[in-house]
């Protein structure tokens, strides 16, 4: 490895070349006292300069070919690597969010996924917005449940959270655990639900964003905040668009931006093994002389989601279609927005019969 | 926030100087660069341009709220727990009271179908006092189209509130708290947005009113994207207003004819049916909003008003808390009115359709009306 793919600021990896050091294994074997009468920097920066390099010497030979058993003796150390067979035994005990309609559950593999990040789009008036608040109070269901116990952050970039709307659906969510109770358990006297719908709304910490700036320094604090509560368990971004529509000239930019944004969602989302949930606006795009619908934020955004959901209108139903994930495979379901949430379609019973 | 200064905020010493030094004066400068960036044009290394960037981040992200504590605020605070009745019983039930504070409700329809004539009624209820229903304060009214009448405004106050607007001086004062500006260009338009910032702050203004958004635009542009463009600082300016001042705000969009650009399925769905494009999901209805879809985004609540087969309908299109209902109405001498206060279900996106079909008097009432 060069010297020039250290993290190291630039004055640094200047005076290093200039002294006659270009490649890692040239470190190797130098003492800092040394190595900063060479460069003429303090010796706490040479200490640092060789603490970075024989970080990055670490990766390295992990990268080379060796036997086997190095390779998973390399494993214990290399902070972060992960082997295949731990990664699937890590995904079968994950937990996922219900969206509480079944048959949208069931093309999602069980719900929104943990450690993942999962994108929903779609056009004005489909649910995008009804469906964050659904997982917001979802992901509190109790692990008795079956959910997560988790809390939930909600980051509202254009103030269409309702918090009325949320109230309705915590009540909703509530009832329906203890309907599920009385038909489980015989006994409801010993696992009475205690949650009341205020419970759940104090347990939805509620972000409101109003310009790109806030957006990626809030994302940036997270970090942090998210340290501090390690019991959240869901990120809604409700939406991820609206300012990055509004304020950008530079494209190129935008773009920058907004891949630097999606990396440190996905960090977290592993980091803290929480699910992110990101809501996009469509817009019309121009495709093969006919014009269609698309999400927002054009072609390089849409490599940065891990999921990517996109809900229509299909005859008279809603419908959500599974555009791109890596492990389900893209299907469609239908789904209904009711008084209560987000709810299974409520003719596709019929439909089942018909055929 | 987002303008805050690198220098007010307590970075350490070296670290701000260099911030400083590189012309890196605001948060919104450094946060828009990515951290190798930073490396670069800050000759730093990494550990110290993260650590600034977090602390940074700290200062500038906005403090959190719970949901419990943003409801109990708002019932506290808020006149009508947020909620501005319209008076169409019905409507107002289904929209948990009526239009929502803090955020945009627009009104979409053809001509003619009494999009101004709600508008009216509205600002007339918001001057009111707080016995009658209204939020006792001054309204702004934006009227693009010269289509305020305030004859047809002091009428519906006679016939709907009586009591009030038969004393001279009390109509006087009702009448004297709607505000009307007319302005006759976009740039003329974006000026008075400004100062209505300021007196939203400073005045006891209780709703604003702008009818309509699309002439604004449908005068100087051409249509498609370069539309949107233009609308898009307005969009999020009177989304702010209506959000820090915490008022209604409701805005009238006009109807045109659906483009061959307007496109209405995704490419997965083309794809399914190749052959049959287009032809199995038409609409039966030819209109559309004349403000396109990143608009339509914006909005909060969109009520659609349509006439079919000679009745006229009002529709919660979309709206967070109320399922798609449509309730029949009718224009009166004493302004607008439902015919029943129970909505009808809409199914599927038929609640979005904009229908125009045997409207032909405006206002089933006679003339002699007018004074």
């Amino acid at each position: 490895m060069e010297i020039w793919r250290l993290p190291i600021s630039a004055s640094q990896r200047g005076k290093l070349i200039s002294a006659g050091y270009t490649s890692l294994s040239s470190l190797s074997s130098i003492s800092s006292s040394d190595l900063a009468r060479e460069l003429n920097v303090s010796e706490s920066e040479a200490m640092n300069i060789l603490k970075v390099a024989s970080h990055s010497r670490g990766s390295e030979t992990s990268n080379a070919s060796c036997s086997i058993v190095e390779v998973l003796d390399t494993f214990q150390w290399w902070a972060g690597a992960q082997s295949a067979w731990d990664m699937l035994h890590d995904e079968e005990s994950l937990m996922h969010i219900t969206t509480s309609s079944a048959d949208l559950d069931n093309i999602l593999g069980g719900g929104i996924h943990c450690k993942e990040v999962t994108e929903i789009g779609g056009v004005p008036g489909i649910g995008k917005t009804q469906l964050g608040i659904q997982i917001a109070v979802n992901v509190q269901i109790p692990n008795d449940f079956g959910g997560l116990g988790g809390k939930a952050i909600y980051i509202d970039t254009e103030g269409s959270f309702m918090v009325e709307r949320a109230f309705q659906i915590a009540e909703a969510c509530i009832e329906d655990m203890s309907e599920y109770n009385r038909f489980l358990r015989k006994d409801f006297q010993e696992c009475k639900i205690k949650m009341q719908p205020q419970d759940i709304l104090e347990n939805i910490f509620y972000f409101r964003i109003c310009s790109y700036t806030e957006q990626i320094a809030l994302i940036n604090y997270l970090d942090k905040f998210l340290s501090e509560h390690k019991d959240v368990k869901v990120i809604v971004v409700d939406s991820v668009t609206f300012h990055f529509r509004q304020d950008f000239d530079d494209m190129a930019l935008r773009t920058r931006v907004l891949s630097g944004m999606a990396l440190k969602l996905m960090n977290l989302a592993k980091r803290f093994s929480l699910a992110v949930v990101l809501l996009n606006q469509v817009t019309t795009k121009h495709t093969e002389a006919s014009f269609q619908l698309a999400l927002a934020l054009g072609d390089s955004w849409s490599h940065t989601c891990t999921n990517r959901i996109v809900l229509y209108w299909n005859g008279n139903e809603r419908y959500a279609y599974i555009d791109k994930s890596p492990s389900l495979r893209s299907a469609s379901a239908a789904y209904s927005v009711t008084a209560r949430g987000i709810r299974n379609s409520s003719s596709s019973c019929k439909r089942i019969k018909m055929m | 926030m987002a303008n805050k200064l690198i220098s007010e905020i307590p970075l350490p010493k070296s670290i701000a100087n260099v911030f400083s030094a590189r012309n890196i004066s605001t948060a919104k400068d450094a946060l828009t660069l990515t951290e190798f960036e930073l490396m670069e044009l800050l000759d730093v290394g990494l550990t110290e341009v993260r650590s600034a960037l977090s602390q940074i981040s700290e200062i500038v992200a906005p403090p959190y709220q719970t949901a419990l504590s943003l409801m109990e605020q708002r019932l506290q605070n808020e006149h009508l727990g947020g909620h501005f009745p319209t008076g169409l019983k019905g409507l107002d039930a289904a929209l948990c009271g009526g239009i929502p504070f803090g955020v945009l409700t627009e009104l979409v329809g053809p001509a003619g179908i009494g999009k101004t004539q709600f508008c009216l009624k509205l600002s007339l209820l918001a001057s009111l006092p707080r016995n009658y229903g209204g939020l006792d304060g001054r309204v702004i009214y934006i009227d693009v189209e010269s289509k305020f009448s305030s004859r047809r405004l002091l009428e519906i106050g006679l016939r709907s509130f009586p009591e009030i607007f038969q004393m001279k001086e009390m109509a006087q004062e009702m009448a004297g708290r709607i505000l009307v500006l007319r302005p006759t260009s976009l740039a003329e338009f974006t000026q008075s947005l400004e100062q209505i910032k300021v007196s939203l702050l400073q005045k006891q203004v209780k709703m604003l009113v702008i009818d309509s958004m699309a002439a604004l635009v449908s005068g100087e542009h051409e249509q498609g994207a370069r539309r949107q463009q233009t609308l898009s600082w307005h969009i999020s300016f009177i989304k702010s207003l209506a959000e820090f001042s915490r008022i209604p705000v409701v805005v009238t969009n006009q109807v045109r004819s659906r483009n061959h650009d307007d496109a209405s399925r995704y490419s997965f769905q083309v794809q399914s049916r190749d052959g049959a494009i287009g032809t199995t999901m038409q609409y039966d209805s030819h209109l559309v909003a004349a403000l396109g879809i990143q608009w339509a985004h914006a909005v909060t609540t969109r009520l659609v008003l349509e006439a079919k087969s000679g009745e006229r309908f009002i529709k919660v299109a979309k709206s967070p808390i109320s399922p798609p209902l449509a309730f029949p109405f009718h224009i009166t001498s004493s302004g607008i009115s439902l015919l029943s206060d129970d909505g009808k279900e809409v199914m599927g996106p038929e609640i979005n359709a904009i229908h125009c079909q045997g409207h032909n008097e405006i206002i089933n009432f006679g003339m002699e009306g007018l004074h």
